[in-house]
């Protein structure tokens, strides 16, 4: 059996334009870093204030 | 060959009092199940539930365990009369599993409305919060697995599969499937280790709780591949596969990939289709080593000495099972399942982090991953930790996830619309239409229900009648309809030929 592993096609196909790899994912990574830190302030607000107290008194007993 | 069977996930929430600690999580549970029931008029009496169909004891290997060398967290079938358990209008189970809340969803018949109905549970769960919350400190849940401090606590999904299908060709096909899934739909954890003994972040909550390759324990010794034989329906023709290894989920992509693909795994291996070499050599230890390792490139050794990542395993069931749609047809369930499983593998195999709006592990770490580049935190610290927990939080104010999602970084495949219709309606296509719909309007007449019988007592025949629902999918809408909108239930037992 062949052992390659098929890259599967990446979505939202489209006409394939050679565009440099490298430039193309440092784009991606920082538009990326860009929406998660514009929702960072947000989710500042409303973080348990306490971090440390509210981790230790998250205690479970085992389920199911 | 299709995605669609007959299937639910079951999902028990963590659960804390805000500064309480040491409170009792049973009379909390109670109180979760009982606040619920009460607001909507159900009966939470604990003869609410019918045992009478219940076997946990019962191993799809062929034999039982005997009673008195049972753990006693197995024996499901005793009542416990301290613990609420109610049937919701949408054919769905509340009730207090040990020491949790657990919503058993309605059992459905495709991946997409597994998840729909599962997010109905975090409805369910987010109103019990609310009206907590006026009598304070109240209860907080948590869609999550663990506490990281030894407990783990289970989201299980559960399949019917063809009984005539041999039990070792479900572990065969089953196991190599279920170390590698995790990168498509494990949750996320921050701590390495039981206790979270080592600092850093992993893939799954519930890999390093793992400790058999196959065995009938859900609460010790966690096997992989769990052989409970409890099928809920005709044992001649179904076994019922119940899967206790997988994470909460909390991103439609990776819920629906997780259930879908393996039902068409699971599809395969009732075809006799599986054709490919891919045991591994050990299952139990590549669960831990693919889940430590967020870039996704860590291999794990097979039987036939190839090392391959989970990426290259699932890469190859995907094969499989395209193949198999291809000689066999489709239908737009399966079509987008797999559309779906071969964008994720196609992300995880370029950079993992590109799949952030779709696995919930992947949108955890990249958020983490910010907090730490910004504050310079190491996985040491407790926020880190904190943010962790609190991904989870059912309360929209709180839970991190729910923030993400509102703010359109998530890949939505359910609407508010049919979530929220959900939690009030059964499924249309199976018994759960009966189940909903005869405690939504006949209450009142329900001495007992289970997932396949209705007790009812008869106000004109003077007498009380057991209604069998041994087929998941007969008593469905178009057979049961017009029988329940009389809302007479003698005319209902009557008609269902009871």
């Amino acid at each position: 059996m062949a052992q390659e592993q098929i890259r599967p096609e990446r979505s939202g196909g489209g006409d394939e334009e050679p565009v440099d790899e490298g430039t193309q994912v440092a784009a991606q990574n920082a538009a990326r870093d860009e929406d998660v830190d514009s929702v960072l302030d947000e989710i500042d607000g409303v973080l348990e204030s306490n971090a440390e107290e509210f981790v230790k008194g998250f205690v479970q007993k085992g389920g199911q | 060959m299709s995605v669609r069977r007959v299937m639910g996930v079951e999902t028990e929430y963590g659960i804390s009092v805000p500064g309480e600690p040491q409170a009792n999580p049973m009379a909390a549970s109670g109180d979760v199940v009982t606040t619920y029931a009460r607001a909507h008029g159900l009966r939470a009496a604990h003869g609410a539930w019918d045992y009478s169909d219940e076997h946990p004891l019962i191993d799809a290997r062929g034999f039982e365990v005997p009673r008195s060398r049972a753990d006693l967290s197995q024996l499901t079938d005793i009542e416990d009369p301290t613990l609420a358990n109610v049937v919701l209008a949408n054919g769905a189970r509340l009730y207090v599993d040990h020491a949790h809340p657990e919503y058993s969803s309605p059992e459905v018949t495709s991946p997409r409305d597994a998840v729909v109905w599962d997010r109905a549970g975090e409805l369910v769960m987010r109103e019990v919060v609310q009206r907590l919350a006026a009598t304070p400190p109240g209860i907080n849940l948590y869609k999550n697995n663990t506490d990281g401090k030894g407990s783990s606590y289970g989201t299980h999904e559960n399949f019917l599969v063809t009984r005539r299908t041999p039990f070792e060709r479900i572990v065969a096909g089953l196991t190599p499937f279920f170390v590698a899934r995790q990168v498509m739909c494990g949750a996320g954890r921050v701590g390495i280790g039981q206790e979270s003994e080592h600092a850093g972040y992993q893939i799954s909550s519930r890999s390093d709780f793992f400790e058999a390759s196959v065995g009938l324990e859900t609460t010790f010794k966690r096997p992989i591949i769990n052989t409970r034989d409890e099928p809920h329906a005709d044992p001649d023709i179904w076994r019922r596969l119940h899967v206790i290894i997988g994470d909460a989920n909390q991103a439609d992509v990776a819920n629906l990939v997780k259930t879908g693909s393996t039902s068409l795994v699971l599809s395969l291996i009732e075809a006799d289709a599986f054709d490919r070499g891919l045991e591994v050599l050990h299952p139990v230890e590549a669960l831990k080593v693919i889940s430590h390792d967020p870039t996704c490139t860590a291999t794990v050794r097979m039987r036939d000495g190839r090392d391959l990542t989970a990426v290259q395993i699932l890469t190859e069931y995907l094969e499989m099972a395209t193949a198999f749609v291809e000689r066999e047809g489709s239908d737009p369930a399966t079509d987008e399942v797999l559309a779906h499983w071969e964008r994720l593998l196609g992300l995880l195999a370029h950079d993992p982090m590109d799949a952030t709006a779709d696995i919930d592990w992947v949108a955890k770490l990249n958020l983490l991953e910010r907090y730490r580049h910004r504050d310079g935190m190491e996985w040491t610290d407790p926020r880190l930790t904190a943010i962790d927990i609190q991904f989870s939080d059912v309360r929209p104010e709180k839970g991190i996830f729910h923030k993400l999602e509102e703010a359109g970084r998530i890949t939505r495949l359910t609407s508010d619309e049919e979530v929220r219709a959900a939690v009030s309606t059964p499924p249309a296509d199976t018994r759960a239409w009966l189940r909903g719909g005869v405690v939504e309007r006949l209450g009142q007449h329900v001495i007992s229900a289970s997932w396949d019988s209705l007790v009812l007592r008869l106000p004109r025949a003077g007498r009380i009648a057991r209604v069998s629902m041994l087929d998941p999918l007969a008593h469905g809408r178009d057979e049961t309809e017009s029988l329940l909108s009389t809302g007479d239930v003698d005319d209902l037992v009557v008609g269902l030929g009871a």
